[in-house]
């Protein structure tokens, strides 16, 4: 009883801060809502039964990756200017009509959902039976994620040294009187 | 702990939420990094309805996606926010609208 309560507690908390999160105007704000949002989602993740995804979840969702993007906004160096552009972005006109049909949408998938039965879980699959699997019949599937993760790697290395490069020191000075 | 009585609908309805909130802020944010955060929003959701059919089935296919889609997250996210960076340089904005026309 006490796990169906903290089911629907960690889904409205992954929604509520999920859609705060879409609406900030400030991105770091924004930020620390969506790891709100990817906690609760870790902890759905534990209350059916997949402990070890919880784990990286938090661990890489919420640790590593939202940590890149806390660097990049800290080297962009946003500050109050940004915020009241953004603000200008997020007129009532811009977001009615892609709402809509969002709305439209979600109403289909919710008539498909609608005929899916049956208990989210029958029980834990554990770290051993993962990986055990992962290095079985999806042993190529771990290489391929590899390669990815190698062409993620040399591509944002190649992007971010030419941005390094090609940074003139006038440029640096402003940036920082600007701070 | 023996599996939780919830029904598979609940799940899927939070993940297809979930997935709506991030398309919806893909089309209605201007600005490329909360682009990049929407993509991550719909990703995880995507992820989310995965592991829940992996317990439905008490089978770990479901976690085994779960995992190529966090490298194929890691992987989009390094390369965006370099991007990202470039933008900023080169154009002075994070506006994706005024980044609608490509040059070496």
């Amino acid at each position: 009883m006490l796990e169906i309560t903290l089911f629907y507690v960690a889904g409205t908390v992954a929604l509520v801060s999920t859609i705060l999160a879409m609406t900030r105007i400030n991105a770091i704000h924004a930020l620390i809502y969506l790891i709100v949002s990817l906690l609760a989602v870790a902890m759905i993740f534990y209350l059916i039964g997949a402990p070890f995804v919880a784990a990286l979840e938090i661990v890489i969702y919420a640790g590593a990756i939202m940590v890149l993007f806390v660097f990049v906004i800290m080297m962009l160096n946003l500050g109050a200017k940004g915020n009241a552009r953004e603000k200008t972005w997020m007129s009532a006109s811009v977001w009615i009509a892609p709402a809509l049909l969002a709305t439209i949408l979600f109403a289909e998938l919710l008539y498909i959902i609608a005929s899916v039965e049956g208990p989210v879980s029958t029980g834990v699959v554990g770290a051993k039976q993962v990986g055990l699997n992962l290095f079985g019949p999806y042993v190529l599937a771990v290489e391929i994620a590899s390669m990815l993760l190698l062409a993620g790697l040399v591509g944002s290395f190649h992007l971010g040294r030419r941005y390094l490069d090609r940074a003139p020191i006038s440029d640096l000075k402003q940036q920082q009187e600007r701070h | 702990m023996e599996g939780l009585n919830v029904p598979l609908n609940h799940i899927l309805l939070i993940s297809s939420l979930l997935f709506i909130i991030g398309m919806l802020g893909l089309m209605i944010r201007r600005n490329i990094i909360f682009i990049l955060m929407s993509l991550e929003v719909m990703l995880n959701s995507a992820a989310l309805a995965f592991v829940a059919a992996g317990a439905h089935w008490g089978q770990p296919d479901g976690q085994i996606i779960f995992m190529l889609i966090l490298s194929i997250a890691a992987a989009e996210v390094a390369v965006g926010l370099s991007l990202v960076l470039q933008v900023q340089r080169r154009f002075k904005t994070l506006d994706m609208d005024k980044v609608d026309w490509m040059r070496g």
